[in-house]
């Protein structure tokens, strides 16, 4: 045993070693600080935090777990993409092969979709606990707002992916939801006051999201580009302010 | 001697360390929800039908489940109203509660009775409205968007009569200007009573000078907000009790 721990010594304090690892696990209150700001990761949090934000009954772990759904469809997500082809002709058959062929490729599409109806739900009772926490208040308002448009960017991302199987789940879905575009007052052929902008079926609301009139192979690359890369882009750049808001602000409880 | 023991309670510093404490509880919380979401993925699969075909439209189409509170409410308003104002108002309207909820009571926890109207308003928004209309799109509607109970065959067949009449018809005008005055009326009348309505609510459990310290903007942007919201159920109600279609027909929008 002498010999063993005279290895694990002189790996622990060999030159490599340290310049990875800054600190152990010493149960020390110096440590314990360490640990959280000498980790980029856990640097998410400050330090200290009050008792009673610390409790499932307080925080009801809604706003996390989203962020790890988030996590969750980001994985399985860019293991999608390696088999998926955004292109009317291919996009089908890429799913059926997915589902059959590829080792965990079922597991990883139905992991993708589960998380992201999951994180609807997160998000939303999210927002519930906030109100009844009243966690908006000041001095968070602005972060209340920034997480709006989080919830919002939360259902598009997981619209936009409703329409890449290309099955006739997601046209139909998408065709519906889209539908209210062409309706957009002044800016939709359908809408109210169109003909004063000289909106037309190929030139209005609904056009410029489809890419064209319809729903169609034009439509299916710009939702693949939206959903992959815009919006998860745009949301994870509110993400990182709405996380520093916080751990600036600190976790709402009631005054001392 | 009530002070000291109040100051005794509690403490200055109340804080934790965040390691081991709240980085624990993160760790347990995330395997147990990772495990409960692989077990379900492998349990069940997501849908997949057959390929894309633009030249065959099922019946019904429904938007994804989120969306379906939205798409309900095409049954009581037009498209440009329930499809792009309304949701628009719904964000907007989110996004002002932190600037038109000036009660200092309840920042950061859980209370019930200082905060009675805000928590019953936010409920009947999200549970009552919201949540309902998604339950109602997703559960009890078939063919032809028609109701069905969800333990009833959907039949693409189902009858059913339109007996929908605009409200100025209902009360008895056929004259298109006679029609759009009266509509414009009845319109104004409900945004003027419910927002005075509100007023006086406000004035009653809130107090003149709660009314002074909220200020005029708040006011008017709140009471505007809970109208429009109010506006869903009245048109509802409007509907499913005297089959009324609009109350405003003119040849750019109605309502």
């Amino acid at each position: 045993m002498a010999f063993l721990d005279q290895i694990k010594k002189d790996i622990v304090e060999s030159h490599v070693w340290k310049s990875i690892f800054r600190h152990g696990y010493d149960d020390t209150p110096r440590n314990r600080v360490m640990m959280v700001t000498s980790n980029v990761f856990l640097h998410l949090h400050p330090a200290k935090v009050r008792r009673h934000a610390v409790r499932m009954r307080f925080t009801w772990c809604m706003g996390g777990l989203t962020f790890l759904m988030f996590l969750v469809t980001v994985v399985t997500g860019i293991y999608l993409m390696f088999y998926y082809r955004p292109v009317a002709e291919y996009a089908y058959a890429d799913m059926k092969y997915l589902d059959n062929d590829m080792p965990f490729g079922m597991l990883m599409r139905n992991m993708h979709r589960w998380a992201a109806h999951a994180m609807i739900v997160f998000v939303w009772l999210h927002m519930f606990r906030v109100f009844l926490t009243g966690s908006y208040k000041p001095p968070r308002e602005f972060n209340w707002v920034v997480g709006v448009l989080l919830l919002v960017l939360t259902l598009l991302l997981s619209f936009t992916g409703y329409l890449l199987p290309w099955d006739q789940l997601a046209i139909w879905a998408v065709t519906v939801g889209s539908n209210m575009a062409r309706a957009t007052p002044l800016l939709g052929y359908e809408g109210p006051f169109a003909d004063f902008v000289g909106a037309n079926p190929i030139y209005d609301a609904r056009a410029f999201l489809f890419g064209g009139g319809e729903i169609g192979p034009h439509t299916l690359l710009r939702f693949y580009i939206l959903h992959c890369i815009f919006i998860p882009f745009v949301a994870s750049v509110l993400m990182a302010v709405h996380f520093w808001r916080i751990r600036r602000d600190g976790f709402s409880g009631p005054s001392l | 001697m009530a002070e000291v023991a109040r100051e005794k309670k509690l403490p200055v510093d109340d804080k934790i360390h965040t390691w081991p404490h709240l980085v624990r509880m993160e760790f347990l919380v995330t395997l147990f929800v990772l495990v409960a979401l692989t077990l379900w993925a492998l349990t069940v699969d997501a849908p997949l039908e057959e390929p894309a075909n633009p030249t065959r439209t099922p019946n019904p189409s429904k938007a994804p489940w989120y969306f379906l509170g939205l798409q309900e409410m095409l049954v009581y308003f037009d498209p440009w109203h329930a499809g792009v104002v309304l949701p628009s108002l719904i964000i907007v309207g989110l996004m002002v509660i932190p600037y038109i909820d000036i009660n200092s009571r309840g920042n950061g926890y859980y209370c019930f009775k200082d905060r009675k109207w805000e928590i019953l308003t936010f409920f009947l928004g999200f549970h009552i409205l919201w949540i309902t209309m998604i339950m109602i799109g997703t559960f009890f509607r078939g063919p032809g968007w028609n109701l069905f109970w969800p333990w009833q065959k959907w039949d693409p067949h189902k009858v059913v009569a339109l007996t929908n009449v605009d409200l100025p018809y209902l009360v008895g005008f056929r004259d298109y200007w006679w029609s759009a005055a009266f509509s414009l009326v009845m319109i104004g009348i409900y945004f003027i009573a419910t927002i005075a309505l509100f007023y006086f609510f406000v004035l009653k459990v809130k107090g003149k000078a709660f009314l002074e310290r909220w200020g005029l903007v708040r006011f008017s942007i709140t009471a505007v907000l809970i109208s429009l919201m109010l506006a869903l159920p009245a048109k509802m109600a409007l509907r499913l009790l005297f089959n009324v279609k609009y109350i405003l027909v003119t040849p750019w929008i109605n309502v």
